[in-house]
C-alpha cells in the first residue's frame, strides 16, 4: 500500500465538513489530488507542525471534526505535540499517521520509525485511542470507524515507500489563499483579506 | 508609573483590543501575567515556541486572534514557523517576547540572543516595539491595529522589570 493507495482508501470516508491539516512533503501534495475540498489545508513549509495547527483548530472549534493527516518524519520532528494533544485531549481531533519509514520527498532517507513504534509513542503520550493497520483491507475495514471515534485518536497507517519522485504536482493554491479559504469554510466573519 | 505594570490590568487590555487564544511557553519576565492567564483558564502551555506558533496559527485559521508568549531563547526556535507559516500564508500572531540578556546583563546562555533580538525581528519583518509600562496599553492597542491590517506577525518585547 503506497501514500496514493492509502488516500484513496481513506479520503473518501472522511465526512463533508471534516477540517484536514496535511503535514508538507508527500503528503500534502497526494493529499490534495485524492480529495480536495475548502476544508483542506496544505502545509508547504513548517514540517512538523501539522499536528499543531490541527490542535490549535481543534480547541478554537470545539463542535468541529479536525483529521490532521501526518507522516512518520512529521511527527519524530514534534514529538511534543504528541503530549501536548494527549494532554489537552480535544474530543474532536483525529490524527492519522502514514508511516513509510523514510523521508520521501528529500529522497527516501530513513527515519527511526522501525525502531521507535509511532503508535506505541502515541499511546504512551495518553491519547484516547490508538490504532495501526497495515493492509489496504485493514485500511477499508477500519476507516469509518476510526473517523467516528472520539479524539484524541490516532492511527498509524503503515505504507511502502513509493517509487522515486512526487505522487502527485505541488499545490496549486497561493498559501494564503488556503489560508482565506479555510477561514470562508469555517465560518469566521468578515474574512475578505488575503485572496488576492 | 512606578514598580511593574499589573498583570490583571495588561491581561484585560489583551483581551479589549480583541486577543483570545494564548499559547506558549513561559519565561520568569511574564510569570505574573502568565499566572493571570492561568487563574482566568485562558493559557495553553506547549512545549516548544514553534509548536506554539503551529496551535496559534491554527486558532487563527478557525477565527481567533492569538498571542504566542515566550523568552527570547524560543525566537530562535521558531523562526521556520514564522517563515514558512505565518508570513507566507498571512497568518498574524502577537508574539509576546520577553527579552533575557537586555544590555548585556545577564546569565551568559542569553547574552548572543540578547544582543541580537532586535535585529532578528527586523530581519524578518516583525514590527515591534518594546514599551515602558506606561506605554503598554498603547502598544497592546497598536499590535492589534497592525495585525489587523497587514495579517502579519508582530511583536511585543517584555524588557525586566515591565511587569509587577
Amino acid at each position: 500500500m503506497t501514500l496514493a493507495d492509502a488516500l484513496a482508501l481513506l479520503t473518501p470516508a472522511i465526512p463533508d465538513g471534516t477540517v484536514c491539516i496535511h503535514a508538507n512533503g508527500y503528503i500534502g501534495r497526494a493529499g490534495c489530488a485524492a480529495r480536495d475540498r475548502d476544508e483542506c489545508f496544505y502545509m508547504i513549509g513548517s514540517m512538523g507542525l501539522a499536528s499543531s495547527i490541527g490542535l490549535g483548530v481543534a480547541l478554537a472549534q470545539p463542535r468541529r471534526r479536525v483529521l490532521v493527516l501526518d507522516g512518520d518524519g512529521n511527527v519524530l520532528m514534534n514529538l511534543g505535540t504528541l503530549a501536548t494533544i494527549a494532554a489537552q485531549a480535544p474530543p474532536n481531533l483525529l490524527h492519522v499517521c502514514f508511516d513509510n519509514g523514510a523521508h520521501a520527498s528529500t529522497g527516501g532517507q530513513p527515519t527511526i520509525s522501525d525502531r521507535v513504534p509511532l503508535d506505541e509513542v502515541a499511546r504512551a503520550a495518553g491519547y484516547r485511542f490508538v490504532g495501526r493497520v497495515e493492509t489496504r483491507a485493514a485500511l477499508a475495514d477500519g476507516a469509518p470507524a476510526f473517523l467516528a471515534r472520539e479524539g484524541p485518536a490516532f492511527l498509524l497507517v503503515r505504507i511502502a515507500l513509493g517509487p522515486p519522485g512526487p505522487p502527485a504536482p505541488r499545490i496549486p493554491y497561493a498559501p494564503e489563499v488556503m489560508t482565506a479559504r479555510l477561514r470562508r469554510a469555517l465560518g469566521v466573519p468578515g474574512d475578505r483579506q488575503g485572496t488576492r | 508609573m512606578s514598580g511593574g505594570f499589573p498583570a490583571d490590568r495588561f491581561v484585560d487590555r489583551l483581551l479589549g483590543a480583541g486577543f483570545d487564544f494564548f499559547v506558549g511557553v513561559p519565561c520568569s519576565l511574564v510569570k505574573t501575567p502568565l499566572a493571570e492567564l492561568e487563574r482566568r483558564g485562558l493559557y495553553l502551555g506547549e512545549t516548544r515556541e514553534d509548536a506554539a506558533l503551529g496551535v496559534a496559527a491554527g486558532a487563527f485559521l478557525a477565527g481567533r486572534m492569538p498571542v504566542v508568549i515566550m523568552q527570547n531563547s524560543g525566537l530562535g526556535v521558531s523562526l521556520n514557523a514564522l517563515g514558512s507559516l505565518h508570513l507566507l500564508y498571512r497568518i498574524p500572531v502577537l508574539l509576546l517576547v520577553t527579552w533575557r540578556g537586555y544590555q548585556g546583563e545577564d546569565a551568559p546562555e542569553h547574552l548572543v540572543m540578547g544582543d541580537v533580538l532586535p535585529r532578528l525581528l527586523e530581519l524578518f519583518a516583525v514590527p515591534f516595539r518594546a514599551p515602558l509600562p506606561e506605554a503598554l496599553e498603547a502598544d497592546v492597542d497598536w499590535a492589534a491595529a497592525r495585525m489587523r491590517e497587514t495579517r502579519r506577525p508582530v511583536a511585543l518585547v517584555v524588557r525586566p522589570g515591565i511587569f509587577e
